[in-house]
């Protein structure tokens, strides 16, 4: 399949030139064409900050909701609708700031759906400043003696959680980023990519080559299924590993936990309510 | 009133700590009442504390139908020391205090009548008998046949399991003795008469009432975080979750609540959030991106006494102004406020169209008093309502924000047809995408307000109760409309009526003609600044003459609107 239809025809990008997001979103519409999956069968969801546009640049279904909120707006849709393919789609700010208390429920939660992270370390939309994953002693407009809180560290956030799916990826690694993606999409549970990317304009420390000279790809005989290896892979910081840091199988999904898909598995949203059961629930309060 | 004249509506209150189970207590008493065929009424209030301190709650047995709180008390049922001083203010002459005989050491009024409840209680096994000792009593002195009163015991404490249940059955048999004792010293004189209709009538309170409703209106999805006293209609929806194929999650707070319940929105799914005051503070965003990208939720706000925590367990009409003003910028939303059982479910119902039909959050604003309180009703009419299907399966080039003639796109799901939905919090284009073009904008805005031309001419008139040829026009909105009727009935003036709100905003066009035809105007408001009263004067210009307005936490009682209505009807 093309990957060309999931382009926004006259979709007027609000990114740089040179940014990480646009291979991202290159990435992103690569593999859902190369699984042979149409726009219609996919929901973007989003909050805001530039990653949060990016549904506005493939074609799909879209929810592009408030800053941070965007992990419970995808757990909903996955709930009312578990045959649809949910992206939650947004940057650091987004999902590890402002949303910062969804994403370890969403975690708990466990839909299934795949949360992509633009991580740049800085704020772009609003000009700049510190985001959670920016690191020590960066210097910014609002930060102006540099960062000193520790910075988040989501992947070991997501294993000490237990996640189910936890991996990093790097923007300027098309190919590889696609077949992390793959690995996600193909996983049933929620899947945390966390996708390194610079910001051409705003951080002028961790630059595309700073990505390059600072991170390498785990192991081929990396072991996913090993909690504490994964954490202590995700704790390091000398140089930040990529690839498929963990996975754990033996989670059963927000979708699969919920009562209304014991006996049916049709989506609620086709189901009549049932007003003779109704009167039979009064009939019990004469 | 004499001791034992006869009482053909009685008012029995039970009082005793947190944790002695006076709310399990109530539950099993207004079933075997109303199942014994006479009409009953309860409301309970409660401290937020899990031990100690004094709860009560009142039962009232009559006659004919009755639905509002009275200061009265005939018969107090003290199960603790502190009980009489919590209630001292309800307490009259005509009061027969009714406990343990220690307990009752220490009090002045002369009406008592001791009763060895806690020494009963320790020979069953343990003070924590004395609830049910004590519901013996009153069943018992209400003539409640005992396979009645077991029966409703099993109801509520089956799950308990058998042995545990078996032996509240034996206490509850130690109570009638004790009651037998109480009707054989002629202090009382019971004189309810049951009736026939009782029977086929059932039993609801608030917020079962508004929970059938949510599920009569095709209600599939609720998320929410738990807050007094919005929780109850939480545990309503989960406990009928499998049974009705709805999905209910307990977020992380308030915030993901409501922004989840747009999600299953989104999705298709008519979906419900409840909460209160604060809670419902943090979801203040979202009412703003329900407006924004029209997806319809319906929002059940509990109220209580604020600012932030107020008075956790208590109720109030403080958060009209919250819910109208919600949320930023400028769109279309519908408030109801339901004062009865029937209007709860019906409002509850509707509540559900409305926000479907006009993509918008329809608010249902109860409070702890209606969420809590408990009366029997003819059996509520499913058959009469309809959940109107407002969404279409797309096509090609379907466009989410199209512009209409009436501001209503019509409304798609994703993955149901072929077009793709697309919904954005930004300002953003007929197909959805978000946009800064100043000319779509104005387009936008006036398309989403244009849908208040519609939802002006869809407004739930308020219902004039009384003569059509009044004089004295009151007002009132939600739940202060049980003790306004009661009130009304017992001060028997036909040159007054009541004009009860169910619906807040926007307000019905018969408004101005129904005050304008007043000499003069009175409203009771649950609050210290009359906020509807604000709005009625901003919508119509009219200042109604005299506010009542009471704050303190507690519901209005029957007596005290006589008292406000003989001093301003005198006046």
């Amino acid at each position: 399949m093309d990957s060309k239809q999931f382009d926004v025809e006259g979709a007027d990008v609000a990114w740089c030139p040179g940014c990480g997001n646009f291979s991202i979103l290159k990435a992103l519409k690569e593999t859902l064409a190369e699984m042979e999956i149409t726009p219609d069968e996919v929901v973007m969801v989003s909050g805001i900050g530039q990653a949060g546009k990016l549904p506005h640049y493939i074609k799909s279904n879209v929810f592009n909701g408030l800053h941070g909120r965007s992990l419970p707006v995808s757990a909903g849709i996955k709930a009312v609708n578990p045959e649809i393919l949910v992206f939650n789609v947004s940057g650091d700010g987004c999902t590890y700031g402002e949303g910062g208390n969804h994403f370890i429920h969403n975690i708990r939660r466990n839909p299934n759906i795949v949360n992509i992270v633009h991580n740049n370390m800085v704020y772009g939309l609003t000009k700049g400043q510190a985001s959670p994953t920016s690191q020590l002693d960066f210097n910014t407009p609002l930060q102006v003696n540099g960062v000193f809180e520790e910075p988040f560290n989501p992947l070991a956030t997501a294993i000490s959680l237990n996640a189910s799916f936890v991996a990093r990826a790097f923007s300027g690694d098309v190919e590889k980023t696609k077949e992390i993606l793959k690995k996600a999409i193909n996983h049933n549970g929620y899947a945390l990519v966390d996708i390194f990317q610079p910001c051409v304009t705003f951080n002028k420390v961790n630059t595309f080559q700073w990505f390059k000279n600072n991170t390498y790809y785990l192991e081929e005989s990396h072991d996913p299924f090993d909690r504490e290896l994964a954490f202590k892979m995700a704790i390091e910081t000398e140089k930040y590993p990529l690839g498929v840091f963990y996975i754990n199988q033996n989670k059963k999904t927000f979708e699969e936990s919920l009562l209304a898909y014991k006996n049916d598995k049709s989506p609620i949203y086709t189901r009549e309510q049932d007003m003779e059961k109704l009167k039979k629930l009064m009939e019990t309060k004469k | 009133m004499s001791w034992n004249s006869p009482l053909d509506d009685v008012s029995i209150v039970l009082c005793g700590e947190a944790g002695q189970g006076i709310q399990s207590v109530e539950a099993i008493l207004v079933q075997a009442i109303k199942k014994t065929g006479y009409n009953v009424f309860s409301t309970k209030e409660y401290m937020s504390r899990v031990r100690g301190g004094e709860n009560s709650t009142e039962l009232r047995v009559s006659s004919k139908r009755v639905m509002a709180y009275v200061d009265r008390i005939d018969i107090l049922l003290s199960l603790s020391e502190g009980a009489v001083p919590h209630l001292e203010n309800r307490v009259s002459e005509s009061t027969l205090i009714i406990g343990d005989e220690k307990q009752l050491k220490s009090t002045s009024h002369k009406n008592t009548l001791p009763i060895s409840l806690v020494e009963m209680a320790k020979e069953m096994g343990g003070a924590i008998f004395s609830n049910v000792i004590a519901a013996g009593v009153i069943a018992c002195m209400l003539n409640v046949p005992k396979t009645v009163f077991n029966e409703s015991i099993r109801d509520i404490f089956g799950r308990k399991g058998e042995k545990i249940v078996n032996k509240d059955i034996e206490a509850g048999m130690k109570g009638y003795e004790i009651g037998k004792n109480v009707l054989d010293s002629g202090r009382v004189n019971i004189t309810v008469k049951t009736s026939s209709n009782v029977f086929d009538e059932i039993l609801l309170n608030g917020t079962e009432a508004m929970g059938m409703g949510c599920i009569a209106g095709g209600c599939k999805f609720m998320s929410s975080y738990p807050m007094t006293p919005s929780t109850p209609l939480q545990s309503f929806i989960a406990s009928n979750a499998d049974e009705f194929g709805m999905i209910f999650e307990q977020a992380e707070d308030e915030i993901a609540a409501i922004n989840m319940a747009l999600g299953g929105s989104y999705a298709g799914a008519r979906s419900l959030v409840t909460t209160s005051g604060s809670g419902f503070a943090l979801m203040e965003e979202a009412v703003g991106l329900s407006g924004m990208i029209e997806t319809p939720v319906v929002i059940c706000l509990a109220q209580r006494p604020g600012p932030a925590v107020g008075l956790p367990t208590r109720t109030s009409q403080e958060d009209l102004n919250l819910a109208l003003y919600s949320g930023p910028g400028e769109f279309p939303r519908i408030i109801l406020a339901p004062g009865n059982l029937e209007d709860a479910f019906k409002l509850s119902q509707r509540a559900f169209n409305l926000a479907d039909k006009y993509q918008i959050p329809v608010f249902i604003l109860s409070d702890q008093y209606l969420a809590d309180i408990f009366y029997n009703i003819p059996v509520l009419d499913v058959d009469s309502t309809k959940i109107e299907s407002y969404t279409i399966k797309t096509s090609k080039n379907y466009n989410r924000y199209q512009f209409t003639d009436d501001g209503i796109s019509p409304r798609g799901i994703p993955g149901w047809g072929e077009g793709l939905v697309l919904v954005d919090s930004d300002e953003h284009d007929e197909e959805g995408h978000l946009t800064e073009n100043l000319d779509i904008r104005d387009k936008m805005v006036e398309k989403r307000l244009r849908k208040l031309n519609l939802i002006e001419k869809d407004i739930v008139a308020p219902e004039l109760i009384g003569s059509k040829d009044y004089e004295n026009l009151i007002v009132g909105w939600g739940s202060t409309y049980g003790p306004i009727v009661e009130a009304l009935e017992n001060l028997n003036m036909d040159n007054t009526s009541f004009l009860y709100f169910k619906q807040v905003y926007p307000l019905d066009g018969s408004v101005s003609e129904y005050l304008n035809q007043a000499n003069n105007t009175v409203i009771f408001e649950n609050n210290a600044q009359g906020q509807f009263a604000d709005l009625i004067k901003l919508k119509t210009g009219y200042e109604i003459d005299e506010k009542v307005l009471k704050y303190n936490g507690m519901p209005f009682s029957v007596e005290e609107v006589e008292k406000h209505l003989k001093e301003f009807l005198e006046a």
